[in-house]
């Protein structure tokens, strides 16, 4: 934050990259190979829904052209304990990362163009295997950086499991360094 | 090019600039006013006062948290606010501040520290049992524009003027007393030096005072912006503002020395109010609140 802007009292923060979004599913072949964790075959975006008819209109926008793609599942949308929104949208063929990652970029960006960027938390692609272990790949749209989260039971998280995805993405992935803004989404959906 | 839905205010953001610089230029008046009327002292009494706002600036969170007898908390005692604040951080891209909490009546939160980095955010356990999670939400967003405005730095660099006049005004009496002014020039120094210490440190209280308004706009502002929810945080301040007004002022005295930072005034004075008080009133930040909430709703492009 500049001087300008602290003078002025008022902060324009500008989006990151998006694309980094697209870096996920070669992540997600890394993740099956190296740790055996395998896509769940869904995605969300958690984001903070604006007041008024502008944000309803532009989410219901949003729903309908995903809704639209045949092979898709329909999306769904949860309300979290803490007044965020999750649109999770699905892929029937759970190795189908890129089209997930697809459908959250759209959602992404279709928040961006309408000027609600600045509501946008965090994208996540949920992980797991057979022996019930879990991990999402959490997208902090501000920092635009990556960061797993592995929960173990409620409350708890499994450092473990987090440290070493973390290490097998690092070549892939802009993975966020500061452990500090590794942000628990407790129940987030498909974890 | 993505849409901006930030209301466009420049009217406030020139009437801002324009009390900054006019704090700005009464910090120059004063300097010169200094080292014409007393070259001997001057330096000293001008070093002594910025030391002491910079003293301030520096220890403002220990300060602050010693006045409200406030204490900090970890994520284990409030996950319910630590979760609220980590969430706001993430979204504002800020580093996430310590949390405190102050065990009083008075429903009111307030935000000091020298930085982001070593600021703390604290509320009251009135205001937790008064507000819904939503409303606590948006007066923590509001505390948190606070710490990512600089408020606490903006805030002592404003002050510093009326800091040194004040401490100019000592330094004379001091001279006056101890008759190191015996000769006619030292006398009209001294005397001179008084009045426009008195007189700077008069002007730059009101100038304050109006600062401390606008930037409690901005934070409403900001806040508002942050939560997309502007109609939570105007619920909020009306049910503050609402208790705040209910309490006798004997009560309150204790906490006027911390006002600047609450998030509605603990004081409500009789005269002068409006020039005087530390915060906005209640209907020009539910009237900026109503305008975010337009442009939020607006769908036409």
């Amino acid at each position: 934050m500049g001087l300008w802007e602290t003078l002025r009292g008022r902060r324009t923060t500008s989006g990151p990259n998006l694309d980094a979004l697209f870096l996920v599913p070669s992540a997600a072949v890394t993740l099956q190979t190296g740790i055996g964790l395998e896509p769940a075959g869904t995605g969300s975006v958690c984001f903070r829904a604006a007041e008024g008819a502008a944000f309803r209109q532009m989410q219901s926008e949003v729903v309908e052209l995903l809704n639209a793609d045949p092979e898709a599942p329909d999306v769904r949308s949860s309300t979290d304990d803490y007044g965020f929104t999750w649109l999770t949208v699905a892929r029937d063929d759970t190795t189908d990362v890129a089209g997930i990652c697809t459908d959250l970029h759209a959602v992404n960006t279709a928040l961006e163009e309408q000027g609600f960027g600045s509501g946008l938390l965090c994208t996540l692609v949920p992980f797991g295997d057979a022996g019930g272990r879990r991990a999402g790949l959490v997208y902090l749209y501000r920092r635009g950086t990556f960061y797993p989260f592995a929960p173990k039971g409620p409350q708890q998280r499994d450092n473990l499991l987090e440290i070493q995805v973390r290490d097998a993405l690092a070549a892939e992935l802009p993975i966020e360094t500061d452990l500090q803004r590794w942000l628990a989404v407790w129940g987030a959906p498909g974890l | 090019m993505p849409r901006s839905r930030f209301i466009k205010d420049t009217g406030l953001t020139v009437r801002m600039s324009t009390v900054m610089f006019l704090l700005g230029g009464l910090f120059v008046a004063l300097i010169v006013g200094m080292m014409y009327l007393l070259p001997q002292y001057a330096f000293f009494i001008g070093v002594i006062g910025i030391g002491i706002a910079v003293w301030q600036w520096w220890n403002s969170d220990k300060a602050a948290m010693r006045a409200m007898r406030a204490y900090e908390v970890t994520p284990e005692e409030y996950p319910e606010l630590h979760g609220i604040i980590d969430r706001l951080c993430a979204m504002a891209e800020m580093p996430k501040p310590r949390v405190g909490i102050a065990e009083m009546d008075i429903p009111n939160a307030f935000a000091t520290g020298r930085s982001p980095d070593r600021a703390v955010v604290c509320v009251t356990t009135g205001i937790m049992g008064k507000l819904t999670p939503e409303e606590l939400e948006a007066v923590l967003a509001h505390e948190l524009s606070h710490v990512a405005h600089r408020d606490v730095l903006v805030m002592t660099v404003a002050a510093s003027a009326g800091i040194v006049a004040g401490m100019m005004a000592r330094g004379a009496q001091y001279g006056a007393f101890f008759g190191r002014s015996r000769s006619k020039e030292g006398a009209i120094g001294v005397v001179g030096a008084l009045v426009i210490s008195l007189v700077i440190y008069a002007i730059s209280f009101f100038l304050l005072r109006l600062l401390s308004r606008y930037r409690e706009l901005c934070a409403d502002r900001a806040g508002a912006y942050l939560t997309m929810k502007p109609a939570a945080l105007a619920t909020a301040l009306q049910k503050i503002s609402g208790e705040m007004a209910t309490i006798p002022q004997g009560d309150l005295r204790a906490t006027k020395s911390m006002n600047a930072f609450f998030i509605a005034p603990a004081i409500s004075g009789v005269t002068l109010k409006t020039l005087t008080s530390t915060h906005p009133s209640l209907e020009q930040r539910l009237e900026q609140l109503a305008r975010i909430q337009a442009e939020l709703g607006r769908t036409e492009p």
